[in-house]
């Protein structure tokens, strides 16, 4: 039988409440890079940012002004094309998943899903450069969309997958009964149904892929100027901090602070956003567990 | 009389060709379904096959001695080694889990058992929104905020405390290995932490109440009971976690001082697969440079599919345990 001094009995309560504190202490500490980095980019881009920081091109060392349109620009090309390959792709597969979650098929599909996931994407960067760029013998913003393609296409599986499951069976078997086909019944009762997660999906896929800049060194590559083509290179967001930031100037560290702080702000309203839809949705319709 | 016959009198059924497939697509539909989950599944042969053959003339020249040399000289001898590189991310990563496992498993702890209801919401997400922002981000901060008010005089106190061991040798510099494992363990934090919670939380409340019934003290319950029954969970997390301070690329570039270092000191500079990938790739002049550093990204492939495939079977072994013990 074990003895239960008081003695015991209070180191116990004491190495307790040490370890609860502990896990307390942690979270602070976890969360603190967090607060600091949102504060510190914050403080130092809001001075430089202005209408003309977002409509103007880069200007040279030493010369005022200048902006980052032409970054702006590529980003959403980049990022746009990226989701044109993804989605279809992503929705089909996630639709896949959740329908056929135990057969050979989609177990290896969910599984290669969440292994791509964790593929580094300097790695897609070399993938997307040996398939695209080499052959083309030049970089373009079209080899940056297809690695972003790549970022987000396990992501949106992923969404996809856990959104249409979320859709009671009920709805699914009453169109099936009904005569509805499958296809029809995904198309225009499952899908409008999950549209919303779906869209939460999109949006979590975007905020990640805009801020890739290692594969985007030699697939985008970068353009100090304006450019709408997809066959050649632009210049993205994250790249552009990263130049501005390992540059020796002084000023271009001032924009490499402005330029995150814009950055910053669109993935984090883009994640809260996504947060807002998906509570909106277990409120009112109450399906998620 | 003839079936046949009596069949070729009906009038013909009128459904026109658009009619038809909007009834019986279904054949179309599953064809499309399985060619997106072939394309999903083939992407990662593909990006192992494009790798291997982009990387055939590094590896003929060097053959398995590419891993164990560390001459890395694309100027004169043409001679390439990824020692160096591979010394660095396991230094790095390591470091990274050390600080790493302890301070996110006590928030996945604290998210998961300890904290108030109104606080699991707001944290939870904050853990996740630490996830969110870009490596970039991260590197930026690190270079021009973390180094000189953190990483600089923590390297100075154990330079001068530890320096009689090789791993804290010094001179001192700001951007080094140490660095880049700091900013590494709080880019994985979110990872682990987040991972980490799920597991707990998917743990059936019979094993908290039965470990306290037996008057168990809350941290008891914790360490004695559900850290045990989530431990291939966890241990999966760590894994994760550890296959992005693997691949982790940009932040690290910016951090780690992108330097031939070939000491083991902790507080020199240093370099690792991702980071000479992304500083030199552009750079490569002659084809065997290309495909040397090509065959880095190859290594750098298949470490990460190994451990990640290794963290995902854990995990979802434990998922469908606990499942299954939820429906007794």
């Amino acid at each position: 039988m074990i003895q239960t001094t008081p003695i015991r009995q209070q180191r116990r309560k004491l190495i307790n409440l040490i370890m609860l504190g502990f896990c307390m202490l942690a979270t602070l500490l976890v969360i603190a890079p967090l607060i600091w980095i949102i504060a510190y980019v914050i403080q130092q881009g809001l001075p430089a940012i202005n209408w003309s920081f977002f409509t103007q091109l880069p200007t040279p060392v030493g010369v005022p002004g200048g902006g980052i349109a032409n970054a702006l620009v590529g980003s959403a090309m980049t990022v746009g094309l990226g989701l044109l390959f993804a989605i279809p792709i992503g929705t089909l597969a996630g639709f896949y998943a959740a329908t056929h979650p135990d057969n050979g098929l989609g177990v290896a599909l969910r599984f290669s899903a969440d292994v791509i996931s964790g593929v580094p994407s300097i790695v897609m960067g070399i993938f997307a450069y040996t398939i695209i760029v080499l052959p083309q013998r030049h970089f373009s913003a079209f080899s940056g969309g297809v690695v972003l393609a790549f970022i987000m296409l396990p992501t949106l599986t992923r969404t996809t997958e856990e959104m249409i499951r979320m859709v009671p069976k009920s709805l699914r078997e009453g169109s099936l009964a009904l005569g509805a086909a499958e296809w029809k019944t995904s198309l225009s009762i499952i899908l409008p149904a999950a549209f919303n997660g779906i869209l939460t999906g999109v949006m979590l896929a975007i905020a990640r892929a805009a801020g890739e800049a290692a594969p985007m060194l030699f697939t985008a590559f970068g353009n100090p100027f304006l450019n709408l083509d997809y066959r050649q290179p632009v210049a993205t967001l994250p790249h552009t901090i990263f130049v501005y930031a390992i540059a020796p100037y002084e000023d271009w560290h001032a924009k490499a602070w402005a330029t995150a702080l814009v950055l910053i702000s669109l993935v984090l309203l883009l994640n809260i956003f996504a947060r807002l839809i998906t509570w909106w949705r277990v409120r009112h319709i109450g399906t998620y567990h | 009389m003839n079936l046949a016959l009596q069949k070729s009198e009906l009038p013909a059924p009128r459904i026109g060709v658009i009619r038809r497939l909007w009834d019986h697509g279904d054949g179309s539909y599953r064809f499309f379904l399985v060619v997106a989950s072939l394309l999903l599944i083939g992407l990662v042969m593909a990006i192992g096959y494009e790798l291997w053959q982009n990387s055939a003339l590094s590896r003929h020249a060097f053959g398995w001695k590419f891993l164990t040399t560390s001459d890395w000289d694309p100027a004169i001898e043409n001679k390439f080694g990824a020692l160096p590189f591979i010394l660095g991310t396991l230094m790095t990563s390591i470091l990274a889990l050390i600080v790493a496992i302890p301070l996110s498993i006590g928030t996945a702890i604290f998210l998961a058992e300890l904290a108030p209801d109104w606080l699991r919401q707001p944290l939870g997400f904050l853990v996740e929104l630490l996830a969110a922002v870009p490596s970039v981000i991260y590197g930026l901060w690190g270079l021009f905020v973390f180094i000189p008010v953190f990483v600089r005089p923590a390297a100075q106190f154990l330079n001068r405390e530890f320096g009689f061991l090789p791993l804290f040798a010094g001179p001192i510099f700001g951007p080094s290995r140490f660095a880049a494992g700091i900013l590494l363990a709080i880019m994985v934090f979110p990872t682990i932490a987040a991972v980490s919670r799920d597991v707990l939380r998917a743990i059936p409340n019979s094993q908290r109440e039965a470990a306290l019934a037996m008057g168990a003290t809350q941290w008891e319950m914790i360490s004695q009971i559900l850290l045990p029954y989530g431990g291939s969970g966890l241990l999966g997390a760590i894994i994760l976690g550890l296959g992005r301070a693997l691949g982790e690329t940009i932040a690290v570039t910016m951090v780690i001082g992108n330097n031939l270092d070939l000491s083991i000191s902790l507080l020199h500079p240093g370099y690792t697969m991702a980071s000479v990938i992304a500083n030199e790739f552009t750079e490569a002049t002659s084809d065997l440079y290309l495909q040397a550093l090509i065959e880095i990204g190859l290594i750098l492939f298949a470490i990460t599919l190994v451990i990640n495939f290794i963290a995902r079977l854990l995990i979802w072994r434990l998922a469908r345990q606990t499942k299954g013990e939820a429906h007794l």
